[in-house]
């Protein structure tokens, strides 16, 4: 069992609160492709993936960084209970997810600016490790 | 993997819009890397004050990012132009790098593009490896 001080849980709900979801999870996943470009081995039916313009502007990359937040929001909802949570999510979560969690880290610093303070990054890492470690319990 | 031409004229540019808040960043990415990730902490237990933005931590954290802006100087050569710097570094950088990554996305929004953090991330990879050579 996860134990989250009061500071933590009110500063996952507001970062979640406040978040603008469409931005934040295409940015998020479009960087991911293109900082780590063999993560687009995942995503072989998106189209063009060429070059960062193109990933950028990949419609396909935009929707399902939508669907990648929107299922976060579960384990936002659901903080005493993440593993619970994911218990019946597509097992297809790649034991390389921690990258993308990095590229939300960084994604949310830029949107945060000096919000983004050192407890705030740990509170959010926290949370990201949570959820990457239950997604990743579906493997064994 | 290694850096490309335009993999160091990003780095380049991307440091020199930067330099100016050298300090800042030293200071935040080293106060973050030891909050975060509190193991780190052992390097430093002869300093009398780890809390992040403390008087030894902004001063090593100037030293640290005026190493990097040695590697950036020495980027054609990293091997042999970080000969001097203590290997001691290697197996942090990993932590330190996401967290100077952290900083840059923080204070510097709209020049963080994916293109620049891609090249940065390389050029810290470089880094590492270059510092660790002398390992064994």
């Amino acid at each position: 069992m996860v134990e989250w001080t009061d500071f933590e849980r009110t500063t996952i709900q507001d970062i979640f609160s406040k978040m603008n979801y469409d931005v934040v999870g295409q940015q998020a996943l479009a960087r991911c492709l293109i900082v780590y470009p063999w993560t687009q081995r995942y995503f072989g039916n998106f189209g063009n993936l060429y070059n960062a313009a193109a990933i950028m502007g990949n419609p396909m990359v935009a929707a399902h960084g939508k669907v990648v937040l929107h299922g976060l929001d579960r384990a936002v909802k659901n903080m005493d209970n993440i593993k619970a949570a994911y218990a019946e999510l597509s097992v297809l979560h790649s034991e390389k997810l921690h990258l993308l969690g990095d590229c939300l880290t960084i994604v949310v610093a830029a949107q945060l600016g000096a919000g983004f303070t050192p407890e705030v990054q740990a509170a959010f890492q926290k949370f990201l490790a949570v959820v990457v470690s239950s997604l990743r319990r579906q493997y064994h | 993997m290694s850096l490309s031409a335009n993999d160091k004229a990003t780095v380049k540019a991307l440091w020199a819009k930067i330099s100016p808040k050298a300090e800042d960043i030293g200071n935040e990415a080293l106060s973050r890397m030891l909050y975060v990730y509190p193991q780190t902490k052992t390097y430093f237990s002869h300093w009398s004050d780890l809390t992040p933005g403390s008087a030894p931590v902004r001063k090593h954290g100037k030293k640290v990012v005026g190493g990097i802006g040695l590697a950036v100087e020495k980027i054609d050569d990293l091997f042999n132009g970080l000969l001097t710097l203590s290997e001691l570094h290697a197996f942090q950088l990993r932590i330190l790098s996401h967290n100077i990554l952290v900083v840059l996305a923080m204070l510097f929004p709209d020049d963080f593009t994916p293109e620049a953090h891609l090249a940065m991330d390389k050029f810290f990879a470089r880094v590492a490896l270059a510092l660790s050579d002398k390992y064994r």
